[in-house]
């Protein structure tokens, strides 16, 4: 598992990589009641703003981490938002994406070094 | 920069876990542990306790209340000389151009006034009110008291627990109540839409007071995230988003707080600044209203929002001035301004939320109805 300083997390499962946000990031965000994700098949380039995510206190844009195709997203969490906050690193995943350019995955943090960035 | 003020429960809040975050000028909670949403579902189903300690609590004396109520009438639109001793009203400051320079609350409480004015205004009202009543009234703010306000179903019989009183008060009903051994000075009233009181207390006295109400088992303390969603669904106004300098009454559909002896024909109709505007305006109609909101998908839409008449073209009719996720309706809700012939309950209109224009219809305010003890 690799992570962003977006908060985001990036768990490779063959050739795609499924992202979704850290637990500390859906505690900040507080309680998730809307998301917006990509159509699946978008070509995305890293750091375009794929995901909508929207909490009771604010709205905020999740980044692509890499570029590539989005193949498939979790639409369990558009239908239940809150399960953003209840499951972030497991259940609530966002989408899979298919990289084209997998490099910056060497410039992520490993689990010891998010930690430490997030104190 | 001016360094953060705090109020007398500042060390509670930090205690409970408190989200401490500028507001007003002051440090205050946003949230609790608890989160947002269970703040706000807890106050709607039980009771939650505020610190609204940052408000500005002023008192106005003269030789009488009538002679006090009298000279404030030259500053508001209401009908303070005929407010019963015991009663309280909402009402607006206003400007010349009848623009609204704050909102607030004001009681007869005998041989005073008792005024309670938004934090973020409390200087520049209290500014203008010497200014325009001294010295023929004294004009005295007060900061040895705390302010807290306590919220929900459950408010009574929390309340009747520490001063048995407290269940024959009314909404809008003020009292001077003993709470443990403390003199409180004690309203029916809040800014949740659910029954409730607002609880003035010596600032030293005031953490042992909130300690005492958050042992009940009713009682959740609430921040300033879900105090903003529970006054959202009520259709309540926040000053310097729904109204400020650049609305007047009756376009904010506040005229409903302008009583009769002040409008024409009244028999003290007008003699308030912008009266002539003002009363203009409600004879002929707003050119536009504020109007509850209700987004027809689940995406939000906050302040800001641009709203069109058109699924495509034209150009925005009017914004969204607050908005949100409503707990309690379970979905956005929001408030803004559109013109008076679009403003009809059940009107779709459009909100561009990142580009995309979404339906919205105008929907009859509040969102969830108000569980006032009338």
């Amino acid at each position: 598992m690799k992570y962003t300083e977006e908060h985001e997390w990036l768990l490779p499962e063959g050739d795609l990589i499924t992202v979704g946000i850290t637990a500390h990031a859906a505690e900040q965000l507080g309680d998730v009641v809307f998301v917006e994700l990509p159509e699946p098949g978008t070509e995305v380039s890293k750091e375009d703003e794929v995901v909508v995510i929207e909490s009771v206190k604010a709205a905020s844009d999740i980044l692509a981490p890499l570029d590539g195709e989005i193949v498939e997203v979790n639409t369990a969490i558009v239908d239940n938002p809150g399960l953003v906050n209840e499951d972030p690193e497991g259940e609530a995943w966002f989408f899979k994406i298919k990289p084209s350019d997998l490099s910056p995955m060497d410039d992520y943090m490993d689990e010891a070094a998010y930690k430490t960035f997030v104190g | 920069m001016t360094e953060l003020q705090r109020t007398p429960l500042f060390d509670l809040h930090v205690e409970l876990g408190g989200k401490m975050v500028p507001f007003a000028g002051y440090e205050m909670p946003v949230q609790y542990p608890a989160g947002i949403m269970a703040e706000h579902n807890h106050t709607r189903a039980r009771a939650g306790l505020f610190d609204v300690s940052h408000m500005g609590q002023v008192i106005l004396r003269a030789a009488d209340y009538a002679a006090a109520a009298a000279a404030l009438e030259a500053l508001i639109p209401m009908d303070v000389l005929g407010l019963a001793e015991g009663r309280q009203r909402y009402g607006l400051f206003l400007n010349e151009a009848g623009g609204i320079l704050d909102d607030l609350m004001f009681a007869n409480r005998g041989d005073h006034l008792f005024l309670v004015v938004n934090a973020a205004c409390k200087a520049a009202d209290i500014a203008h009110l010497k200014a325009a009543l001294e010295p023929a009234v004294r004009v005295e703010e007060i900061t040895d008291r705390a302010l807290l306000a306590l919220q929900g179903p459950a408010a009574e019989s929390v309340l009747t627990e520490f001063a048995p009183e407290a269940a024959g008060m009314r909404f809008m009903d003020v009292r001077t109540l003993e709470l443990d051994g403390i003199e409180a000075w004690v309203s029916r009233s809040g800014y949740t839409g659910e029954d409730g009181f607002e609880i003035s207390v010596p600032a030293a006295r005031a953490e042992a007071l909130a300690r005492r109400l958050l042992a009940h088992d009713s009682v959740a303390p609430i921040g300033l995230g879900a105090r903003d969603s529970l006054r959202l669904e009520a259709g309540l106004c926040l000053y310097g988003h729904d109204i400020d300098t650049g609305t007047l009454p009756g376009e904010a559909a506040l005229s409903w707080a302008i009583q009769k002896v002040r409008r024409a024909g009244g028999a003290r109709a007008g003699g308030f600044p912008g009266a002539a505007a003002v009363l203009a305006q409600l004879a002929e109609g707003p050119a536009r209203k504020r109007v509850g909101l209700r987004p027809e998908g689940r995406a939000p839409m906050r302040e800001g929002v641009p709203l069109f008449a058109e699924a495509e073209g034209g150009t925005a009719i009017g914004q969204v001035t607050s908005g949100g996720f409503g707990p309690t309706v379970g979905g956005p809700v929001a408030m803004g301004y559109v013109p008076a012939g679009l403003a009809a309950p059940g009107t779709r209109l459009f909100g561009e939320v990142r580009g995309k224009r979404l339906p919205v219809a105008v929907a009859a305010l509040p969102f969830v109805a108000a569980n006032f003890k009338r």
